[in-house]
């Protein structure tokens, strides 16, 4: 069942989704999703992009998508904004089919690197796009000139698009994707061309997105912008879908020690520490297990060293993706061993 | 409705803003010197070499405008993806489809009209006054128009399953094959066999036939068109571009973009 009427509260002339109405019905429900592509000359060949997805994505949470380049990331919201169709396999937004039309003015969508008609100004994108969804000149008006603010595109807003720089035209594609106030947003891949003042900010836009009870999916590569939003996170790899949960749940993210950073005031006295460290001009940078950590601390205040830094080694979204991609190949490599 | 009403206005914005409209300043060029031309020539012509020639480049301009853009509608939404954040709205395909067909028949419509007015500004300067025989330069012109429209409905339907230089080939193919329609349903004194000329004759039926829209050498001497003509040209124009649309609408609603 969609979220009732009811269900909704206006808060700031927003349209807040209240959770707990909604959390029985997932925003987005798919099932068996499969993707091929044909090539080859006489397009007789085919290859499989995505592959039996099934997944839900439960209303109010923030989803994050995470998979290597090629995975199927895009092609599953691709698929999700009829942007392309489906081999087998179907999905469900806010309870109707993607096929039906209507629920798209329920979402808000920002592809991939997006591209906007660049002889139009973003005020005049933004209420090009503003009027599929049925809203009066005046509210077009207040809409565009509240979401330019809100992105940061206020000073360029009567600037042609043709002149604006990746990162501009990010913020453009998320003024779009969420102007009409949508409950369900799809971003694929929204920090991409920011600086890490822009990404901030998207993150500040999701968050808020997300306090409004709204449902956002977004794909991404780096694993801190999705530990630090999403509720969960399902890994795709090979057009297959990993597993879905918490992002550290999932991705088990443990230790793999320390790092220290440290300075010495003067020529430095043998100490056991000082010999696994390796020295990068005035700096020594030391790696250890989390158990000998303050035994660490203990040296380097006998020896006077000034602590620049103390991290905690995490495994990168690389690593994990490169951990799945071998399985894989040692679990093809098994199956065509036991065939023969 | 709403829809396509948008989309219709964002294609016109965009022709123009492309500086599409500046073809005008050719035809306005081209008047003027065709003006000063006839005016040295015997004065029983002048009347026809100006009509003739524009009316010509009012087809071909229009012709030129109707293949290229009509092709460039869909595929250079494509191309630039500039398509997905608008397919992603509450918009069905064939609504976009239409809006673009829509805007650009209104650009070639207001295109022709700006040249129909630079025709007539050479007509009065080397004829004056303009006589009631001077309005039927509007039939033709009407006609052109409906022309130009059945040209950007193909366009479309070839730019919605092939590449845009494939699509630029087939219409300016099925335009040309389309010239000759009529000749080919009255085709005799060929060696055919008679079902190659049955089935050349059937195949005729299934092309655009482009002489329907013709009435240049009747309008250039200053005769009528009949009304029966211009209202079975409409009708025709109407149906041809509707079935067209409707294939080019099946085509794109399955379309996967890349």
């Amino acid at each position: 069942m969609p979220c009732e009427q009811g269900a909704l509260e206006f808060v700031d002339g927003w349209v807040r989704v209240l959770k707990n109405e909604c959390m029985a019905q997932p925003a987005i429900e798919i099932e068996n999703l499969s993707k091929e592509y044909p090539y080859g000359f006489l397009h007789l060949k085919r290859k499989k992009s995505l592959e039996n997805l099934t997944m839900r994505v439960e209303g109010g949470e923030v989803f994050g998508f995470l998979g290597p380049n090629g995975a199927g990331k895009s092609t599953t919201i691709k698929l999700l904004m009829r942007l392309i169709f489906p081999t087998s396999g179907g999905a469900r937004i806010l309870g109707k089919s993607i096929n039906d039309v209507s629920v798209h003015g329920s979402i808000g969508y920002l592809p991939e690197q997006p591209y906007f008609y660049d002889y139009l100004t973003a005020h005049e994108v933004l209420d090009y796009f503003a009027r599929f969804h049925g809203l009066t000149a005046n509210d077009r008006r207040a809409r565009v000139e509240g979401m330019l603010k809100k992105v940061g595109l206020e000073s360029a807003k009567k600037i042609q698009l043709r002149k604006y720089s990746k990162g501009m035209l990010q913020r453009v594609g998320l003024a779009q994707a969420i102007l009409h106030r949508p409950q369900v947003v799809v971003l694929d891949e929204p920090m991409s061309g920011l600086d890490p003042l822009g990404r901030r900010e998207v993150r500040d836009i999701i968050l808020e997105l997300k306090r409004e009870g709204r449902t956002v999916l977004f794909s991404t590569h780096v694993l801190s912008d999705a530990e630090m939003l999403c509720d969960r996170v399902g890994v795709i790899v090979g057009g297959k879908l990993r597993g879905v949960g918490m992002p550290g749940e999932l991705m088990e993210i443990k230790s793999h020690g320390m790092e220290i950073l440290f300075e010495l005031p003067n020529e430095p006295s043998n100490f056991p520490l000082l010999a696994k460290a390796a020295r990068t001009g005035e700096r020594y940078r030391v790696q250890l297990p989390e158990a000998e950590l303050y035994d660490a601390f203990d040296q380097l205040k006998a020896a006077g060293a000034r602590i620049s830094s103390v991290t905690q080694l995490k495994p990168t979204l690389e690593e994990f993706f490169m951990n799945l991609v071998e399985a894989d190949r040692a679990q093809a490599a098994a199956v065509e061993v036991s065939g023969k | 409705m709403r829809n396509i009403r948008a989309v219709a206005a964002n294609t016109f914005r965009e022709a123009v803003r492309d500086r599409v409209l500046y073809n005008l300043v050719f035809f306005a060029l081209l008047m003027m010197g065709a003006a000063i031309l006839v005016g040295q020539i015997s004065i029983g012509i002048q009347q026809d070499v100006i009509v003739s020639l524009g009316l010509s480049a009012i087809s071909i301009i229009g012709i030129f405008i109707a293949v290229f853009l009509g092709v460039a509608l869909v595929s250079k939404e494509m191309d630039k993806r500039t398509l997905y954040s608008l397919l992603a709205k509450p918009v069905h395909r064939w609504e976009f489809l239409l809006g673009k067909f829509v805007g650009l028949v209104l650009t070639l419509a207001v295109n022709t009209a700006a040249m129909t007015l630079g025709l007539y500004a050479a007509l009065w300067s080397v004829k004056r006054p303009l006589e009631p025989a001077d309005a039927y330069i509007l039939v033709a012109v009407y006609l052109i128009l409906l022309k130009l429209a059945l040209i950007v409905a193909l366009a479309l339907l070839f730019s919605c399953f092939t590449s845009p230089f494939l699509a630029i080939l087939f219409t300016v193919g099925l335009y040309v094959t389309g010239l000759f329609a009529g000749d080919l349903r009255t085709v005799r004194g060929l060696r055919m066999d008679p079902s190659t000329l049955q089935f050349t004759r059937g195949i005729s039926y299934l092309l655009p036939n482009f002489q329907n829209f013709d009435v240049m050498a009747p309008v250039v001497h200053g005769q009528g068109v009949p009304a029966s003509f211009v209202w079975n040209a409409t009708v025709y124009a109407l149906l041809y571009t509707a079935i067209v649309l409707a294939g080019a609408a099946a085509v794109f609603s399955r379309r996967n973009l890349k």
